[in-house]
């Protein structure tokens, strides 16, 4: 048994794909490469793909981790050259890694994620930067989701503008399990439609060295 | 005015948020082809005419798209109806209908093709060509419009059709769609008009230009003849056929999003021997031609190697006549059984030998066991000649109970012609005694799923002069199985009688029917084939509208002898022989399976030459010499 975990981005082709198409995507990728995955025990065995984070609907991201699980070893440079034969258009693999059978499951380290916002629409970046700090400014940021209050601005880490090349916000919010910050969220408050921006995950925040 | 590729990215990524399953618009999927515009003389988009989660699936699709996309000289994209919301949100952004390989609109295409594998779909073909911005009639389109082509099942009868359509394509495409592509690059090199390249395009066998034909009708309003309008046409069109079945599609398009089949469909024959007198794809689709055992499993081996699909669906028309089958069923368990597939293989005997084969592909016993006896006395096994005896039902169906399925589902047909209220309860009666046999068997854990369909003459079929049962039987025989067959563990579904009676008057519909189409489709019918979309009011309106009878169409009695719309359409069996079957079904006789012994259909005389270069088990039918 080999634990392998893939870090790669997603680009434009899988904008719309959600997380459950996403691990079907997966499954099949590894299919062609005919690496024989490792089945989870039980009535309906499933293929052990682990995706650390579920990458929202409309999102790019330029830091996606998985771990799946192989039967037989094979070194990471013959499993990186099956993979990128037959590689789904929109994925670009960087980084392939073995990883010890007992460490601790991707989904367990998430702390936080960074967004970059990037505005399609031309606005003023120095009324942007007015709502920002009239929002950071504020105590508390009561919001509903599914029938249950939560602070939102609990959730924000960090909220940052840079205008080169483009003018974009840089946020940074928590990821944890029933407490998960969403970038459209912080835009809704922040009045920006959802429709003039493109956002990309940047970078998957953990809590322990990975 | 055009709008720009870029323009509709652009636009696309504001309004693909607001949508649901945006994943549907914006193409990307694993193996499709994109290709360089200005490299190809002749770009093609193919159409399924409802949503992608359809019509991705659709094998038709997939075959011309690989083969239209393996010649250098032309590329082909493809493009779906969107569902209503987005349709909404195209309107309000202006974005026409457009192709999910580059986001050209449509119109920029030279040719456009419509696969029509039932009629429910003309309202959304009319659709697409709106949202297109294409003239929805021939007639209307000029020289920068695309050639609009449709195939497929439902245009064996494409008078209703006529004048939406530049040109249909009859049988079999993989042939002629080489011939189409050469004819429409030579008629832009020449600079021919719309009028030469449609006379051109007619001129390949198998192509109806329906703009070249006018129909004459008789005072009682049936038709008098369909005759060519020039001097040099031919009176018929007869189908295409490949004499060999080319290989098979391999590079299936993989979509990212869920559809209502992800798998690979490897079709192992085309064609079927039993001659059930119901069934247009019996007909329409002889000879029987197989694949070799040796061909499907290495088309299997590529397809899973380019596709990485979990699933394989086995189709035929009916896959226990498959010659090879054991053989078949033996080199998959022993190729693939180790990769984890689900394998289907519908459309099976009522036998014992069913049970074997489903046994073999499948591990596991999930899901049910699918059989269709359609009806349920001798005397209308005898009528529609599909001969099943009950004992043999029961029996295969004690079988799949105690061999580990909990679940059965048995088709029926109501409707067909000469059925009494006394053939449709014994229906009920056996579907009851299939139910009790399963609880012998496994107690309450026997499910029965009872699916009762009602019967739509089709034209090409030895039932193409029967009468549609008049809707108060159909409410009558449908009640009557509501009543009956409920209670634990039991089932029922039924089609929507008036989804019934529109798809009755299209499938043997002629010309006239046109105006009414486009009638309903401006009253708001679209998606006629979606149960909660479907607007039977739309529609009467359109008949009204155009004093059109919808009787006339459906519940007449048709003379022997009266020339029908499609007459002049030729599938290779002979009207002699739908006649002598028709006739048959009357007396109650039945024809046996046409493998080993050759009812005379037609298809030799017309394929005469093909099956001569063509000789041995290419076909099933006998040599000729």
């Amino acid at each position: 048994m080999q634990r392998i975990r893939l870090i790669y981005t997603r680009g434009e082709e899988l904008l719309y794909v959600g997380n459950l198409d996403m691990h079907k995507i997966w499954e099949r990728t590894f299919r062609r490469a005919d690496l024989k995955l490792a089945y989870s025990q039980g009535f309906h065995p499933q293929p052990r793909i682990h995706q650390a984070c579920p990458l929202p609907l409309g999102f790019t991201s330029s830091n996606e981790i998985l771990d799946f699980w192989l039967d037989f070893d094979e070194s990471t440079a013959q499993i990186q050259q099956k993979i990128h034969e037959t590689i789904q258009p929109g994925i670009n693999i960087l980084q392939i890694l073995n990883i010890p059978l007992n460490a601790p499951p991707l989904q367990t380290l998430v702390c936080a994620a960074r967004y970059s916002v990037v505005f399609t629409e031309v606005i003023n970046p120095i009324d942007l930067q007015n709502k920002i700090t009239a929002f950071l400014s504020k105590k508390t940021c009561m919001r509903e989701r599914r029938g249950k209050p939560y602070d939102l601005l609990s959730l924000v880490q960090s909220i940052e503008v840079s205008e080169t090349p483009q003018l974009t916000l840089e946020m940074t919010l928590v990821t944890l399990p029933g407490a998960t910050g969403r970038p459209e969220e912080v835009l809704d408050e922040l009045s920006i439609p959802i429709t003039s921006v493109c956002i990309d995950r940047r970078q998957l925040l953990f809590t322990a060295e990975l | 005015m055009t709008i720009e590729k870029t323009a509709i990215s652009m636009a696309l990524k504001k309004i693909l948020p607001t949508v649901q399953k945006p994943g549907r618009y914006f193409g990307g999927e694993l193996n499709q082809v994109r290709k360089d515009w200005d490299t190809v003389a002749t770009r093609m988009a193919l159409i399924f005419p409802d949503i992608y989660d359809i019509g991705v699936p659709n094998l038709g699709i997939m075959i011309l798209y690989e083969l239209i996309n393996s010649r250098s000289d032309a590329l082909c994209e493809r493009a779906y109806l969107p569902w209503l919301d987005m349709e909404s949100a195209m309107h309000e952004n202006h974005i026409p209908l457009y192709s999910l390989e580059s986001k050209t609109p449509l119109s920029e295409f030279d040719i456009i093709g419509f696969t029509l594998p039932y009629e429910t779909l003309y309202t959304n073909v009319l659709n697409a060509l709106d949202l297109a911005r294409i003239p929805l009639r021939s007639q209307n389109r000029s020289a920068s419009d695309p050639i609009i082509i449709a195939g497929g099942h439902a245009a064996y009868n494409p008078e209703p059709m006529a004048p939406f359509i530049d040109a249909f394509v009859i049988g079999e495409g993989e042939e002629v769609i080489h011939e189409i592509i050469d004819t429409i690059r030579n008629a832009k090199d020449q600079e021919l008009s719309r009028e030469e390249t449609l006379y051109t395009l007619q001129m390949i066998g198998g192509v109806y230009v329906p703009s070249l034909y006018s129909p004459v009708y008789n005072p009682d309003q049936t038709i008098n003849s369909i005759h060519p309008i020039k001097d040099g046409l031919p009176k018929q069109i007869t189908k295409r056929i490949c004499a060999r079945l080319p290989n098979p599609p391999t590079k299936f398009i993989v979509p990212s999003i869920d559809v209502v089949h992800n798998r690979i469909a490897m079709e192992i024959m085309r064609g079927c021997t039993r001659g059930c007198r119901f069934c247009h794809a019996g007909m329409v689709n002889r000879p029987v031609r197989e694949r070799t055992v040796e061909n499907i499993i290495s088309s299997l081996e590529r397809s899973l190697k380019n596709t990485g699909y979990e699933e394989i669906a086995l189709l035929s028309l009916s896959s226990s006549d498959y010659t090879h089958i054991q053989e078949l069923t033996e080199r998959i368990v022993e190729q693939f059984s180790e990769r984890k597939l689900t394998i289907s293989l519908p459309s099976l005997r009522i036998e014992s030998f069913s049970i074997d084969l489903m046994e073999k592909l499948k591990g596991t016993r999930q899901g049910g066991f699918t059989l269709a006896p359609e009806a349920a006395t001798d005397r209308m096994r005898n009528i529609i000649n599909k001969p099943i005896q009950a004992e043999q039902l029961l029996s295969t169906a004690r079988e799949i109970y105690s061999r580990g399925w909990q679940s059965i589902k048995l088709y029926y047909m109501i409707g067909q012609p000469g059925e009494t209220i006394e053939d449709v309860q014994a229906i009920a009666d056996l579907s009851k005694r299939v139910i009790v046999e399963g609880r012998k068997i496994i107690g309450k854990r026997a499910n029965l799923h009872v699916g009762v369909s009602t019967f739509v003459p089709k034209p090409h079929t030895p039932f193409q002069w029967a009468r549609l049962d008049p809707l108060p039987t159909v409410l009558e025989k449908q009640n009557l199985l509501k009543d009956q067959l409920r209670g634990p563990g039991m089932k029922m579904t039924w089609s929507n009688p008036r989804e019934t009676i529109l798809e009755a008057v299209l499938s043997r519909g002629d010309r006239r029917l046109a105006d009414v189409i486009e009638s309903a489709w401006k009253n708001g019918a679209k998606f006629d084939a979606w149960q909660d979309q479907f607007n039977f009011n739309a529609w009467m309106d359109a008949f009204d509208a155009h004093g059109i009878s919808i009787d006339f169409y459906t519940s007449r009695i048709r003379n022997i002898d009266e020339i029908f719309p499609w007459d002049h359409i030729n599938p290779g069996v002979s009207r002699k022989f739908l006649q002598s079957e028709y006739e048959k079904s009357l007396k109650g006789e039945l024809t046996g399976d046409c493998r080993g012994n050759c009812h005379a259909c037609g298809i030799l005389p017309e394929f005469n030459s093909l099956r001569r270069q063509n000789p041995g088990d290419l076909w099933l039918c006998p040599e000729v010499h």
